[in-house]
C-alpha cells in the first residue's frame, strides 16, 4: 500500500514521515544538500566520537607537559591533536584526582563536548539525570555504579554558557608499562563525563 | 493552563524532584534510527542557511508544550524546533508540511517580545575576579536565558573568569549580539539545597555578568 504521493510507504511511523517531510521540502528549495547531510551523518556516527577525547588522556597521562597544557588551556591541547570544531571552541579539562570527582551535565539542554566525545547519549540528555546530578550527586553517581567516597569532594559541571568539559580522569594503577595506544583504550566515554571511576 | 502562567521553561530541570532512576542503554548507537541522524544533520544545516543561531534554536526547544518536550525523544525536539523557526520565518509553511505529514506539532509561540528585553550595555572591564562572592540575580524572564532557576537567589564563588560571549537574550529575541562577560561559579550544594544536602560537593554554574550582583 502506498499513500497518493506513492513515495510515502505506510510503513513509516509518524516521526519519520515528519522528519522526511521536512528533508524534502528543504531539498527541493535548496536550503539544504543531501549529499552533505550524508557526510555529516557520517561524520558522527563514525569518526567524531570518544575514541578522540581518549587519546587526550592518554597523551595526558604520559606526558606531564602536554597534561599542563590541557588543564591551562583544553582547547589548545586537544587542537595539538587535530580535534576541534563544532561545540568545541572553548574546552575546559577538570582533572580527577585522589580528593576531587568531577562530572559534567547540562541542565538546561545537551551541552557537550563533541570534537572529544561526539554526540552525547540518550541519558546524558534525559530528565533524571539532568535533574538529579546537580542535586544528589553522589547517590545518583552510586546508582550508576560510580561509587565516590564520601570524603572525596563532588565538583558538578553544569555546562550553562559558551564551555564545554570534559574529566580527566586518573590513571589506573598498574599499567606501567603500557603504550599510548594501550592506555587510551581504557578509556570509556562515560568516564571522561565523570559517571566512571577507571 | 498551568504551563501558560510566570514559570519557567520545562527545560529548565535541575533538581526538579521525581523523575527516577537514569536509564542507561548499554552499547548505545549515536543514532537510534535514520531519521534521527538525518534530522541532526538537517537542522546543522538549515540553522545555518537560515540564518538561526543557537539561542534561537534552544529556545524553540524550549517552547515547546512542556507535556510534548517530557514526552518526546530528544532529536523530535530538534524536528520540532527546526520546523517551527523554518515555519516562523516563512521559509516553509506549516501546510507544506501537513501536505506531506499529516498533523505536525510545532512549538508555541515566543512570549517575549525584542522589546521586553533587557539591552542595556554592560560594563567595558568585568566586575568579579576568581575568588569574588556573588549572589546569582532573581530574574524571570519570559524569554530564553541561560541563568538556571536552581541557582537564583543563591550565593556563589567566582571560580573562573571566561571572557566575554554574546547574552543569550539578546540573540534569542533581536537581531544583534551584545557580547556580557562570562564567569564560572560555585556553589555549595548545601547552599541550593539546604543543610541536609551533600556538605562536600558544589556545583558549578557559567554565568553571564548581568545574572550575578556582589554578595
Amino acid at each position: 500500500m502506498s499513500d497518493d504521493h506513492g513515495h510515502h510507504p505506510t510503513a513509516l511511523t509518524e516521526i519519520e514521515r515528519r522528519a522526511r517531510a521536512l528533508e524534502e521540502l528543504l531539498t527541493e528549495k535548496g536550503i539544504v544538500d543531501s549529499a552533505f547531510i550524508d557526510a555529516v551523518v557520517e561524520a558522527y556516527a563514525h569518526d567524531i566520537g570518544p575514541m578522540n577525547g581518549a587519546r587526550v588522556v592518554a597523551r595526558a597521562w604520559v606526558d606531564p607537559d602536554y597534561k599542563l597544557r590541557l588543564l591551562a588551556d583544553g582547547t589548545a591541547a586537544i587542537a595539538e591533536l587535530g580535534f576541534g570544531g563544532a561545540e568545541g571552541d572553548h574546552i575546559e579539562v577538570v582533572e580527577n584526582t585522589p580528593a576531587v570527582h568531577n562530572v559534567v551535565v547540562c541542565t538546561l539542554c545537551s551541552c557537550y563536548p563533541w570534537p572529544v566525545l561526539g554526540l552525547p547519549p540518550n541519558w546524558y540528555k534525559s530528565p533524571p539525570y539532568r535533574a538529579r546530578m546537580v542535586r544528589e550527586p553522589r547517590a545518583l553517581l552510586r546508582e550508576m555504579g560510580c561509587e565516590v567516597p564520601d570524603e572525596v569532594e563532588i565538583r558538578v559541571w553544569d555546562s550553562s554558557a559558551e564551555m564545554r568539559y570534559m574529566v580527566l580522569p586518573q590513571r589506573p594503577a598498574g599499567n606501567e608499562g603500557a603504550t599510548e595506544e594501550e592506555l587510551a583504550a581504557l578509556v570509556s566515554r562515560d568516564a571522561m563525563i565523570g559517571v566512571q571511576r577507571l | 493552563m498551568w504551563f501558560d502562567g510566570d514559570v519557567d521553561g520545562i527545560h529548565d530541570l535541575g533538581g526538579m524532584q521525581g523523575f527516577g532512576p537514569v536509564d542507561v542503554e548499554p552499547a548505545e548507537p549515536v543514532f537510534h534510527h535514520p531519521w534521527e541522524g538525518r534530522t541532526f544533520a538537517v537542522a546543522t544545516s538549515a540553522l545555518a542557511a537560515g540564518g538561526f543561531n543557537t539561542p534561537m534554536f534552544r529556545h524553540a526547544i524550549e517552547r515547546m508544550d512542556p507535556v510534548h518536550y517530557l514526552s518526546s525523544s530528544y532529536y523530535e525536539h530538534w524536528l520540532t524546533a527546526l520546523a517551527t523557526l523554518l515555519v516562523e520565518a516563512g521559509i516553509v509553511t506549516r501546510r507544506e508540511l501537513e501536505e506531506r505529514a499529516g498533523a505536525y506539532r510545532l512549538s508555541r509561540p515566543a512570549r517575549a517580545t525584542p522589546d521586553d528585553v533587557d539591552v542595556s550595555p554592560p560594563g567595558e572591564a568585568s566586575r568579579f575576579s576568581v575568588g569574588d562572592r556573588v549572589r546569582a540575580r532573581d530574574i524571570h524572564f519570559d524569554g530564553h536565558t541561560r541563568c538556571p532557576r536552581y541557582v537564583r537567589g543563591r550565593r556563589g564563588v567566582i571560580v573562573r573568569v571566561d571572557g566575554v560571549a554574546p547574552l543569550p537574550e539578546i540573540e534569542a529575541h533581536r537581531r544583534e549580539q551584545v557580547a556580557d562577560h562570562t564567569y564560572g561559579v560555585g556553589f555549595e550544594l548545601t547552599e541550593l539545597w539546604g543543610g541536609d544536602a551533600d556538605p562536600n560537593a558544589a556545583v558549578h554554574v557559567d554565568l553571564y555578568e548581568r545574572y550575578l550582583e556582589p554578595a
